[in-house]
């Protein structure tokens, strides 16, 4: 991993729109007076949700004057954690767990899927601008390994196929179904078995 | 008091210290990098950890709170494994590059890794590449060389209050930067060349001139302004290499402005090495002995009254006063001064020209209200101290004047005058803050003695404060930024003549009274020229040896020994770091030579009768001045308008900063700097 540059195509300004700006002051409002830079973190994450997954400079600063803290210090916050995206991710951003349990059940196989459906590389917007792919650390679904995670959905027990399935439905505009792509609710045990009583030396 | 135990000695130490603090005080030296007695404990660098007993793990002593009973060891194997292990980690991806760092030699990391180093390195990956930032003309980086420990982030935030660098990244990409790519908007930004414990940032002016090893160290004072800061110069053969800040809690701290650091190229370029006389308008090359009979024949076939002499900005206490008995024993002329614009003063008593609450004192204050003043620019070390005063108690601060950005947040009234008098006569919210402040500090800047009713500002408001019992023994609430290094000493000397505070030499000179006109090192003077006979003495060709008929060549402050009392009356001596250039003489010399020349006598045997004789005068006159009481002026007049405050060109006020090349390029950097007046 690599410092993460913010994109180099800024816009020029950042507003809040009327319904983030309501999700702001009720966080801003959990805080005690004096203290409301505590709420950097969530603000972040509010921009990104608002501005097509990514934070652009101006955002930042628009943060800085409204929790009244130094411009450098939300830009401190913003390249520390690597969950906010400082370059444009794309509608749709699409990633891809390949820590240990899903790399050993065939993460990588939707790696491949990703690089020929959307971009060679990671972190590159796809020829519609829309979409984007990254590898990612552990996103806490090991038990319907593999999986990946497109914007707030996880799409589990993949494979190549169903990941290009997946991938050709957003491509044309659609949401696909998210959740278990072998047919589970959640992460219920395979094949109806409801105990491991009937098996021997589970 | 807590009893703890360090290396197996018993020791006392206060409550509220930290471990590291606590074996300092056992006279154990603990290493360190971000630990800064001035700034916020960060605790991020690992290299102050001890071992304290029933700890299983070594303890970064300067975050931990020592506490009763504790036992704490500095020197056993634990604490050195742990400290070399630290020290190979900060190792791993600092450049090898010594040879060529101008940090080589006082580098806090390469002393430690003599102690904890490794001798060999066991770090076989490629080491990290970081790019240079843009921090201005005072501070060149080379970010490959930093350790993290944070002291200029905390320093920009904490003392110079701009929140601009910051620590972007995390893990082994992290990097110290700055958004701006510019430099800090402070005047105080390359004091972070002094925190940084290694060569990532150090001193642009300064780079690859010497090694600390090489240059001779003078502890000195600076005269930049009158606050007095303390300071070390630095100095190869004749060349004033550098100026570093030296520490002294009551006046600067730790800390210097960046004109008194970096004004001293000044001292090399511009300088006036023999005398001069001026010939047809033009300057030519003349021995001192015949520029001294020049201004003898001129002296003498004019009346006394005629002749008038200038003190300027930069000169000591010991020429000023030969100066002064040079004109009133051997001329018999009573025309000198040492304000060269109509500002008001009111020399009955010393405590009307100084800052009378101390420089300590402001972190006492509880109150402060400034007029016609702008702190930042006059005295920028004092300035941090109000800062600091405000970050520790929430001082409120007020001025009379929107003055911009200060560091602080402040209310401003409007600058009109008739606020002074709804004040005095308690019309005014300030005059229930000022009676309710049990400290508070009322600070008067040039801004305010220049001004038309600047009597009237000053009379009524002191008579106020007295009234209301806030001028005391205990605590005086009168403060004044003086203007120049000079002023105190000169007005403790008897450098003036006023009867009801005007400039009446000033005025004089304006009607072109004066035909002799002897200027001390005066480059601040606005004067037409007419038909007037100059004498300039000073170093530096500037405005003065512009306009002037003769030219003595003099010493500049790091070329001599000289006393200067500093703003709050503290008297203290400069050192001489280095000799005048060529055929250049020291200030006070040249006076008394030239004493000889006119009476055959000197004025003075030696320097050392000079000192004795002077320090006798300044000691009487401070302790006749003590039982002196202060008249009251009463029914005084003002004229309706708005105080107007002077925006100084701060990168170019006097002689030796207009000859520096590196002033001229923090000039041109800042030349966007404007008051927003949206701030406060």
């Amino acid at each position: 991993m690599s410092l993460r540059k913010p994109s180099k195509e800024q816009p020029e300004s950042f507003k809040f729109n009327s319904s983030s700006l309501e999700a702001a002051k009720t966080i801003v409002a959990k805080y005690p007076k004096d203290k409301q830079q505590s709420a950097v973190m969530a603000l972040l994450y509010i921009v990104q949700k608002q501005n097509n997954n990514w934070i652009p400079l101006a955002a930042m600063k628009y943060i800085g004057k409204f929790l009244d803290m130094p411009y450098i210090k939300v830009y401190e916050v913003a390249t520390f954690y690597t969950m906010y995206n400082l370059a444009p991710v794309g509608k749709h951003f699409i990633q891809i767990c390949t820590t240990t349990p899903c790399m050993i059940r065939g993460a990588y196989k939707l790696v491949e899927a990703c690089k020929e459906k959307i971009s060679d590389n990671e972190n590159e917007l796809s020829k519609d601008k829309n979409c984007s792919w990254t590898e990612v650390e552990c996103l806490g679904a090991c038990v319907n390994a593999p999986m990946m995670q497109i914007n707030d959905e996880y799409y589990e027990d993949l494979d190549k196929e169903k990941t290009i399935k997946i991938l050709n439905t957003i491509l044309n505009g659609k949401t696909p179904k998210p959740g278990s792509y072998r047919g589970r609710t959640n992460n219920e045990p395979e094949n109806n078995r409801k105990t491991l009583m009937d098996l021997k030396n589970a | 008091m807590l009893k703890l135990k360090v290396n197996e000695i018993d020791v006392e130490v206060e409550e509220g210290l930290t471990v590291l603090q606590a074996c300092e005080k056992a006279g154990i030296e603990i290493p360190r990098f971000c630990y800064h007695e001035k700034l916020s404990i960060a605790g991020n660098c690992r290299m102050c950890l001890v071992e304290i007993e029933k700890s299983p793990k070594p303890v970064a002593s300067c975050a931990m709170p020592a506490t009763e009973g504790m036992n704490i060891k500095t020197n056993t194997e634990f604490v050195e494994k742990a400290r070399k292990g630290v020290m190979e980690f900060l190792l791993a991806n600092h450049p090898l590059d010594c040879p060529v760092c101008d940090q080589g030699g006082e580098c806090d990391l390469q002393d430690q890794s003599m102690f904890y180093g490794v001798d060999k390195s066991r770090y076989k990956e490629n080491k990290r590449e970081v790019s240079e930032k843009n921090m201005g003309p005072l501070i060149k980086t080379q970010m490959t060389r930093c350790i993290h420990c944070t002291r200029c982030v905390r320093f920009a935030t904490e003392i110079a209050g701009v929140p601009e660098i910051g620590a972007i990244g995390r893990g082994e990409e992290m990097q110290i930067t700055t958004y701006l790519e510019q430099s800090m908007e402070s005047e105080l930004s390359a004091n972070v060349v002094d925190l940084c414990p290694v060569g990532a940032l150090t001193s642009k002016p300064y780079v690859f001139e010497a090694r600390p090893w090489e240059l001779k160290k003078t502890e000195s004072i600076d005269v930049m302004d009158a606050v007095g800061t303390n300071i070390r110069v630095d100095t190869y053969g004749w060349e004033v290499k550098r100026i570093l800040p030296r520490i002294n809690e009551d006046i600067n701290e730790e800390w210097i402005s960046d004109k008194t650091r970096y004004a001293c190229d000044g001292l090399l370029n511009q300088r006036l090495d023999t005398p001069y006389i001026k010939y047809n308008g033009k300057f030519e090359k003349a021995s001192w002995n015949e520029v001294f009979n020049i201004i003898k024949s001129k002296l003498k076939n004019v009346d006394k009254d005629k002749i008038c002499g200038i003190a300027g900005d930069l000169v000591n206490m010991e020429t000023l006063y030969i100066f002064k008995e040079f004109f009133n024993k051997t001329l018999g002329s009573y025309n000198i001064e040492s304000r060269t614009d109509h500002s008001y003063l009111n020399p009955e008593k010393r405590e009307n020209y100084l800052f009378n609450s101390k420089i300590n004192g402001i972190e006492e204050a509880d109150f402060i209200f400034m007029v016609g003043s702008n702190p930042r620019y006059e005295a920028t070390i004092l300035n941090a101290r109000i800062r600091k005063a405000y970050l520790q108690n929430k001082t409120k601060i007020v001025s009379f004047n929107n003055i911009g950005e200060l560091t602080y947040p402040y209310e401003s009234l409007d600058g009109d005058i008739e606020n002074i008098k709804k004040i005095i006569e308690n019309n005014h919210e300030i005059s229930n803050m000022i009676k309710n402040a049990k400290k508070p500090l009322i600070i008067f800047g040039q801004s305010s003695l220049k001004s038309e009713s600047a009597k009237y500002i000053f009379e009524s408001i002191k008579t106020f404060l007295e009234k209301n019992e806030k001028i005391s023994k205990e605590w005086n609430s009168l403060n004044i930024i003086s203007k120049n290094a000079s002023t105190v000493g000169s007005f403790d000397l008897g450098v003036y003549k006023t009867e009801d505070g005007s400039n009446e030499v000033l005025k004089n000179l304006e009607n072109h009274v004066f035909e002799i006109v002897y200027l001390l090192g005066v480059d601040n003077l606005k004067l037409e020229k007419k038909n007037e006979f100059i004498i300039y003495q000073g170093s530096h060709g500037d405005k003065g040896a512009e306009i002037a008929d003769i030219i003595l060549p003099g010493a500049a402050y790091t070329e001599q020994n000289g006393y200067f009392t500093n703003l709050e009356g503290k008297l203290q001596k400069a050192y001489k770091a280095s000799y005048p250039p060529e055929e250049a003489k020291e200030d006070w010399l040249i006076i008394n030579e030239l004493a000889e020349v006119m009476n055959h006598r000197k004025l003075f045997n030696d320097k050392d009768e000079l000192d004795s004789s002077m320090l006798n005068q300044i000691n009487l006159f401070i302790e006749k001045n003590n039982s002196i009481k202060s008249s009251n002026l009463e029914n005084l007049e003002f004229k309706q308008e708005i105080l107007k405050i002077d925006i100084e060109d701060y990168y170019y006020s006097n002689a030796i900063a207009r000859a520096s090349k590196t002033m001229l390029e923090c000039k041109n950097a800042k030349i966007n700097l404007k008051l927003t007046g949206t701030e406060g």
